[in-house]
């Protein structure tokens, strides 16, 4: 029956969570589709087909996608849904949105969240903050998941699978886009890099992030946040990494100033390398980390990015 | 407008939650319970509707234990005006809750439904939205500041990368992010009140809707702990350790 995987896409671009969405799908087998809808995708449908492992890229074209209202969105894949077994799209903020209710409008239930295959109607997630770990096993004939994409890896770019479009229009009329304020950054994105440097509430002020900044400049770095960084109107709250804000499982995570509420611990705690920076020996945070560093913030980043 | 809001009972968020030894599922005996932290922000946000003329009535609903009444004379006691509870002893899944809620939605007839955006147990994240497709109407998700103005209402939603504001049709499904508001807590008082408002119980079973589950929990299990690792005593031996035993920078 095959995959139907949905493409999330920015700006014109081809967004990295799609790659590591394919690479879950990859786990089931069979062939793969990817759907881009937007409004002026022929550039994302050209990057989607080239995904390794996927057949065919299905793209729908019309301004009622531009800004992926759940109504138009979810309307379009329930039509789709119906020559596939699974319909797969990363568990980001788009993908939260529209998949329920993908999954509403065809009388199954969703999966959220996957964090591992383990066969075509079993898959394993985590629930309580990720305090627990559940195998759950899909019962509908079609299986509505999201992906938590730090969990994957993404495949690589070397296909070159079939473009064709699509003349479905569904617009719902429902809702309306106003406008979006994008926090603009010229560092990585968030959940994608490799390095992340989250500052907390021990940094003080907004102006203090500079310190923060420093270093991920000279480490290629993003720069995240604790809640309660978010909170106290340090930084925006897309900097947010935990349970209500960004997952992340870089290679390196240094945490600054953070205590380690289990909130945060739950959009970090698989990073590969876990490094703290604080001055209270007691904190959580040492509990997780690797390498842990009791010192004042103030003086250690500023050394931190001297030394880098 | 009449307002609905949703609450889900789950274990309080400052627990520790344990897995049964025979990882069938999380231990809840005995656990300290509570109002969803996310629902307690929708309850808040449609009594500030109320204190502000938008709310003419607030209805709050929960579909779950006997014991969840706790939780409804908690929003009443916040300022809800009257309760539905449909009572089940199963845990139902995100779909039955929708179903549930959306007969209680075509027996009330509100304005607006506000829901959490998900419930801390079993983060899934699905329920307003499978209550917007059930019903037709327009959803706006990951709430951070909602205003009704005629018969539209406009939302700022937290997106990945910032906030995007929508407009939409009433009725509408509204789940709330953190950030829309700071719940207020309830004094003695309205604690009191609270007891006399009305709470009309219903049992899932007289709804006569398909509440089979769609999926079967295997197993649970705790997640592998990752260990304390070294303390280093200098930056010099933080950035020696990062380099060289890591290999990350």
């Amino acid at each position: 029956m095959g995959i139907l995987v949905v493409a999330e896409h920015h700006n014109g671009q081809l967004a990295t969570s799609t790659a590591r969405v394919v690479s879950a799908a990859r786990v089931i087998g069979g062939d793969i589709d990817v759907l881009v809808a937007g409004s002026g995708a022929s550039t994302v449908a050209e990057a989607a087909a080239t995904l390794s492992g996927v057949t065919r890229v299905r793209v729908a074209d019309d301004a009622a996608y531009e800004h992926e209202l759940a109504e138009n969105m979810a309307a379009l894949i329930a039509i789709l849904a119906g020559e596939y077994s699974h319909v797969f799209a990363a568990a980001s903020t788009a993908g939260k949105n529209f998949m329920p209710r993908v999954a509403a409008l065809k009388d199954v239930a969703q999966i959220s969240d996957i964090i591992a295959v383990e066969s075509a109607d079993t898959f394993v997630r985590p629930v309580y903050a990720g305090s627990a770990i559940a195998t759950v096993q899909a019962l509908d004939a079609l299986k509505v998941v999201t992906v938590r994409t730090s969990a994957f890896d993404p495949v690589e770019m070397a296909g070159s699978a079939a473009i064709e479009a699509l003349a479905i229009v569904e617009n719902i009329g429902v809702s309306r886009f106003v406008e979006e304020q994008l926090a603009s950054g010229e560092r990585p994105e968030l959940s994608a890099a490799r390095i992340v440097i989250s500052g907390g509430r021990g940094l003080g002020s907004g102006e203090n992030f500079k310190l923060i900044e420093a270093v991920a400049d000279k480490l290629g770095a993003a720069v995240g946040a604790s809640r309660a960084a978010v909170d106290a109107g340090f930084v925006p709250n897309d900097f947010q990494v935990g349970q209500t804000g960004k997952i992340v499982a870089p290679e390196l995570y240094i945490a600054v100033g953070i205590s380690g509420a289990i909130q945060h611990l739950a959009g970090m705690k698989d990073s590969r390398v876990i490094v703290a920076i604080n001055k209270d020996e007691d904190a959580p945070i040492f509990q997780v980390a690797d390498y842990g560093l009791v010192a004042d913030l103030f003086e250690a980043l500023p050394e931190l990015a001297n030394k880098l | 407008m009449k307002v609905l809001v949703a609450i889900k009972r789950v274990i309080d968020y400052n627990v520790k939650v344990r897995v049964k030894a025979d990882h069938s599922d999380v231990d809840l005996t005995n656990v300290k319970m509570a109002m969803n932290p996310f629902c307690e922000i929708a309850v808040e946000e449609a009594v500030r509707l109320k204190e502000r003329g938008v709310a003419t009535e607030i209805v709050v609903v929960t579909v779950g234990p006997k014991a969840a009444q706790e939780q409804l004379r908690t929003a009443l006691a916040l300022g809800a005006d009257r309760a539905i509870h449909v009572e089940t002893e199963e845990q139902l899944e995100s779909l039955a809750v929708a179903k549930v809620l959306k007969r209680i939605v075509e027996e009330e007839q509100p304005g607006l439904v506000l829901l959490g955006k998900q419930a801390i147990d079993t983060d899934n994240n699905q329920t307003g939205q499978m209550l917007a497709a059930l019903t037709g109407m327009a959803q706006g998700t990951f709430a951070s500041e909602v205003a009704v103005e005629e018969q539209k209402l406009k939302v700022v939603r937290e997106i990945d990368g910032g906030l995007q504001t929508l407009e939409l049709t009433l009725p509408a499904i509204i789940t709330a992010d953190l950030r829309l508001n700071e719940p207020r807590y309830a004094k003695l008082p309205d604690i009191m009140k609270a007891k006399k408002k009305p709470i009309d119980t219903r049992s899932v079973a007289d709804l006569g809707i398909d509440i089979a589950p769609r999926t079967r929990l295997l197993k649970v299990q705790t997640p592998a702990e990752r260990q304390a690792g070294v303390r280093v005593a200098s930056v010099d031996e933080l950035i020696d350790k990062l380099k060289n035993e890591a290999k990350v920078i």
